[in-house]
């Protein structure tokens, strides 16, 4: 085992450290609030990461990512509407009425999410290129103005939730349980994700990125492997998307408008593209921004777009390659 | 987030006299200052510094520091600022959201946790109805208020055959179901078009087709201008006359929509021509102030924050919500509107009009026309348990 | 009958709005290989600029040159301060440099013309309606739209079948390196077939600026049914944006129309109405999905 540490390695893990201890720093330093602004950046940071798969490892860009995002937070707010209304979900084939508890909810919005990946992305991937793009932005068109209009569910207005999920041995209400979750759900998804994009299923995947060609060339079905990429980032996204709809106990369409797709591809450009731990930063970087600029002025965004031009034209490998000085951009 | 501290040299002034330090009264004010609907939060908070200011800093006599924040009219940010002002900053007392969908999100939270609410603009009716609560109280209207007073002067017009136009959410829903409490013809059809819809010329090649005597339409924002310039320019509004409630005919629309609008009559609870003595004042301070004519919301703003001086002079510095709540409860303020009181359900009861657009020298503005309502109390007050 | 015939006019005058943007971001990603997020912002710049001439002098001519060119040069300054750097780059670079210059051009718009939505009015003489046939009348404007439109479209086709510089621009985007052979100065080349791009979305603003309000942001709502056009269309074909600007304004517009009292005939009135409007809102992206599945290029592939 070699002691010595990359970089990378200590900035990932100094990274994890200071995520892992700071509820208790915050909570001593009486600042409490930080903890909510702490769980968003984790939540955004696991629907960012999700992206990077498609983006820095198959060359996937699609720009309707949040309509992921948005179904895994409806999915939560639909099983919570119908478990406190009197009306079930469903009767048939068995009588489900709806749900609150976590250990239901979470993993029923990860799938519904990517269930839905999976019709989006087998049509989408027919496309490539600038046609991908749109095509995936579509999609999530079409789902935002679906929920927009579905009244029963607040269509524009959102769905309030009374109360997170409940989930044994936690109470989500409290602010360091529920960041701990979230936690725990983005450093599960990297390494997951971590392990896939290392493995022969991944050098596929990233070779079909590079040159979708040579791969078809060596007999191999590329297709089926994006498919599956897609469905797997689709529903992590959902999942980031449950979390957020327990974060601010509310879902609305705009989670799947395309501005927040265009966010967090930039989430995933500022923090390193293709480095699945860049776009953690790149979160942090952006909601910080965002809040501290907006302290100074309401016309924060007249600072922001250029300053995503510069990083855009002159900082290509995000924050994350230019603190951990690594040329690769594999992981 | 920007801290507008406003008044702290007036408050420096003044503590000598008193002789001991007291913290202002912070009071959050949540608003949307950008996107398409950010001149609504504009004129609400301009309203709201405006009494500030006029008192010098203090509202009934206590200093305050206001903070504004911009939701962006996002439900999420809104309650991402409410949070942050209730733990961060330690604000008990909060207001202004434009939009019923971020005050849905934001304000059925911050009320459990004992925060006080004062609505300047949004008055959904969850919160007028079953989920009516002591620390929740609409300094404006409940959102229907505007539309029923329509429905009530279209009856008495004479119209029998109307045609309803709104955008295909929740509130576009609620609002027809406003003017259809009172209307009592026939509909000759009912549209609902798509959400930050630009071109509406099917939707008027529909009208004139169907031949209604009168379309009302509920199209807030740069919607309802497309609409009234395009419903000017295709000759139908000589033929077939259209209302609507004032949310598409204050007077920072009129501006973009010009002579289209001239005529059209439309509800609202307050228009600045009103006569009365605090009216009066409001209208010249805020013309100097802010060099233009102020609208709906901006009135709103400044009885919101006038209300909230009258309470905090009667409880002579008590700022916490138990002592607040009854003296705000009692309206004991010169409103804008001329009457004003509040209802079971902590909802204005008072007197609604109908308008009419006109063009003076310094633009297009509105007239009062019509008292329809006098004391009006809106539907959903008998489902409130208070 | 006479409805049908309207609403089809109709749906010939958002067709031709369309047209006027497509075409110009069409050109730009057929020759330059590059995606412009920020098509949009030099429709509403147009708009802006448009409405704020025509405010000072009440000419609409004057408005419109005046909106031409100031789109025009914001998009030539764009081109050579941002976009020249990534012509060489990934589509996703280009998506997140234009994704920023939307943010920074919508709330320059707002501090420097304020919140409020401005006012632009009809032309003179134009504020009023043809009786197009006995029982049909129609706004003079939007018959003028109309008619630009189709000018615009013929203009564009002049010049690349006719023309020199017409010429060297299908060359270049056919093969790049062989036009720089050939001693043509590439750069300035593509400066200005994006500022050509620019106009015609300033134009489109302009036109648009008497029907629509002119706010912050309405660049946006008119940017993404011009993707939805050329990516139906072709991307990189002028040809497939006509037919993809007709298609998408015909679909909507009808959609809008016969949608509600089609339904009623099957569904209860209340359901109906609902219905018809979710589905007419979502129309055009499931017309567009299902064009691209059926032909992922488009209708009018560009090349090869």
């Amino acid at each position: 085992m070699n002691l010595l540490m990359t970089r990378k390695q200590i900035i990932i893990i100094s990274v994890a450290l200071f995520l892992i201890f700071l509820p208790p720093v915050a909570l001593f330093g009486g600042k409490p609030y930080l903890l909510s602004l702490a769980s968003r950046i984790v939540i955004y940071a696991l629907a960012a990461a999700s992206l990077d798969l498609l983006l820095g490892y198959g060359a996937m860009i699609s720009l309707g990512h949040a309509a992921f995002v948005g179904v895994g937070a409806y999915a939560v707010g639909i099983l919570h509407f119908h478990s406190t209304a009197a009306e079930p979900l469903f009767t048939w084939p068995f009588l489900f009425a709806g749900s609150n508890n976590g250990l239901v909810v979470l993993p029923l919005a990860a799938l519904t999410a990517a269930f839905a990946a999976l019709i989006i992305g087998a049509l989408s991937l027919r496309t490539v290129g600038m046609h991908f793009i749109m095509i995936t932005l579509a999609f999530a068109q079409m789902l935002y103005y679906f929920f927009t209009s579905l009244e029963k569910y607040g269509g524009d207005d959102g769905l309030s939730l009374a109360a997170r999920n409940t989930l044994p041995g936690l109470n989500l209400g409290n602010p360091s349980h529920f960041y701990y979750l979230c936690l725990a759900a983005l450093f599960v998804f990297l390494f997951f994700a971590y392990r896939l994009v290392g493995s022969r299923f991944g050098l596929v995947i990233r070779g079909a990125g590079n040159n979708d060609r040579r791969i078809k060339g060596l007999g191999i079905h590329s297709y089926h492997y994006k498919l599956a990429v897609f469905v797997i980032a689709g529903g992590s996204a959902g999942l980031a998307g449950a979390l957020l709809a327990n974060q601010t106990e509310f879902v609305t369409p705009g989670l799947m408008h395309w501005t927040l797709s265009g966010e967090l591809m930039v989430m995933v450009l500022l923090g390193g593209l293709g480095t699945l731990f860049g776009p953690v930063l790149g979160a942090a970087v952006f909601l910080l921004l965002e809040e501290t600029l907006a302290m100074y002025t309401e016309h924060w965004m007249v600072y922001m777009g250029p300053f995503l031009v510069v990083t855009v034209i002159f900082a290509k490998r995000g924050l994350f390659g230019f603190l951990a000085g690594d040329k690769g951009k594999n992981g | 987030m920007k801290k507008l501290v406003i008044g702290l040299c007036a408050l420096g002034l003044m503590l000598p006299t008193l002789g001991f330090a007291v913290d202002p009264v912070k009071i959050g004010m949540i608003t949307t200052l950008s996107t398409k609907g950010g001149y609504l939060g504009e004129e609400i908070r301009d309203g709201f510094k405006l009494a500030i200011d006029q008192e010098g800093g203090t509202l009934g006599g206590m200093a305050v520091e206001l903070l504004v924040e911009d939701d962006g009219g996002k439900p999420e940010k809104g309650k991402q600022i409410a949070e942050r002002y209730a733990q961060k900053d330690g604000v008990q007392i909060m207001t202004s959201i434009v939009f019923s969908n971020v005050a849905m999100a934001v304000v059925p939270k911050i009320i459990k946790e004992n925060v006080l609410y004062l609505s300047a603009n949004a008055g959904p009716s969850e919160l007028a109805g079953s989920g009516c609560d002591p620390n929740y109280f609409s300094v404006s209207y409940q959102n229907d208020n505007l539309d029923e007073v329509v429905g009530q002067y279209v009856t008495e017009v004479g119209h029998k055959n109307v045609y309803l136009l709104a955008p295909n959410y929740p509130a576009g829903k609620d609002h027809l179901a406003g003017f259809k409490r009172y209307y009592k013809g026939t509909i000759a059809g009912e549209v609902y078009t798509k959400l930050d819809q630009a071109d509406y010329a099917a939707e008027i090649a529909t009208i004139r087709d169907a031949k209604p005597e009168a379309v009302f339409f509920f199209l807030p924002g740069g919607m309802g201008i497309n609409f009234l310039k395009q419903y000017a320019q295709a000759g139908l509004k000589q033929t077939i006359p259209i209302y609507g409630p004032a949310f598409s005919f204050d007077e920072r629309i009129l501006d973009a929509v010009g002579d289209a609008a001239l005529g059209v009559k439309n509800g609202s609870q307050w228009t600045h021509d009103l006569d009365n003595p605090a009216n009066r004042e409001f209208v010249a301070a805020y013309r100097k102030a802010y060099n233009r004519t102020p609208t709906l919301y901006a009135s709103q703003g400044y009885d919101t924050a006038r209300l909230l001086a009258s309470a905090l002079k009667a409880t002579g510095g008590k700022t916490d919500p138990e002592s607040l709540r009854p003296a705000i409860k009692k309206a004991d303020f010169a409103s804008v509107r001329g009457n004003f009181s509040f209802g079971n359900n902590q909802h204005p009861i008072q007197d609604i009009y109908i308008r009419e657009v006109v063009q003076t020298e310094t633009g297009f503005t509105n007239k009062t026309v019509k008292k329809v309502f006098t004391n009006h109390v809106d539907a959903y007050a008998k489902e409130c348990k208070m | 009958m006479l409805l049908v015939i309207e609403q089809l006019l109709n749906g010939l005058q958002l067709g031709i709005t369309l047209f006027l943007m497509a075409a110009g971001l069409t050109l730009v990603f057929g020759i330059m290989q590059v995606i412009n997020l920020a098509h949009g912002s030099f429709y509403m710049i147009g708009a802006y600029v448009g409405a704020t001439v025509a405010a000072h002098t009440g000419s609409f001519l004057l408005a419109m040159l005046a909106a031409v060119g100031a789109a025009a040069l914001v998009g030539c300054v764009v081109e050579i301060l941002v976009l020249r750097h990534l012509y060489r780059r990934q589509h996703l670079d280009q998506v997140l440099a234009t994704f920023g210059l939307i943010m920074f051009f919508n709330e320059l718009i707002r501090i420097v013309w304020g919140r409020q939505p401005l006012f632009m009015n009809v032309p003179a003489g134009l504020n009023k309606s043809i009786e197009l046939l006995p029982g049909l009348p129609y706004p003079t404007y939007r018959l003028v739209v109309i008619a630009v439109g189709l000018l615009v479209a013929l203009f564009l086709w002049l010049m690349f079948a006719k023309t020199k510089v017409g010429m060297q621009i299908r060359a270049g985007s056919s093969n790049r390196e062989m036009i720089g052979a050939l001693g043509v100065n590439i750069n300035l080349l593509y400066t200005l077939v994006f500022g050509l791009g620019a106009l015609l979305a300033g134009l489109a603003g302009v036109m648009a600026g008497p029907i629509l309000a002119v706010e912050p942001g309405m660049g946006e709502s008119i940017l993404i049914l011009t993707f939805v056009v050329i990516v139906i269309g072709g991307i990189g074909s002028i040809r497939g944006a006509v037919a993809g600007a007709l298609l998408v304004g015909m679909v909507d517009t009808l959609g809008r129309a016969f949608l509600p009292s089609l339904l009623r005939t099957i569904l209860a009135t209340a359901t109906a109405d609902s219905v018809a409007a979710s589905l007419s809102s979502m129309a055009i992206y499931i017309l567009m999905a299902a064009i691209l599945v059926w032909k992922p290029r488009g209708l009018f592939p560009a090349h090869g």
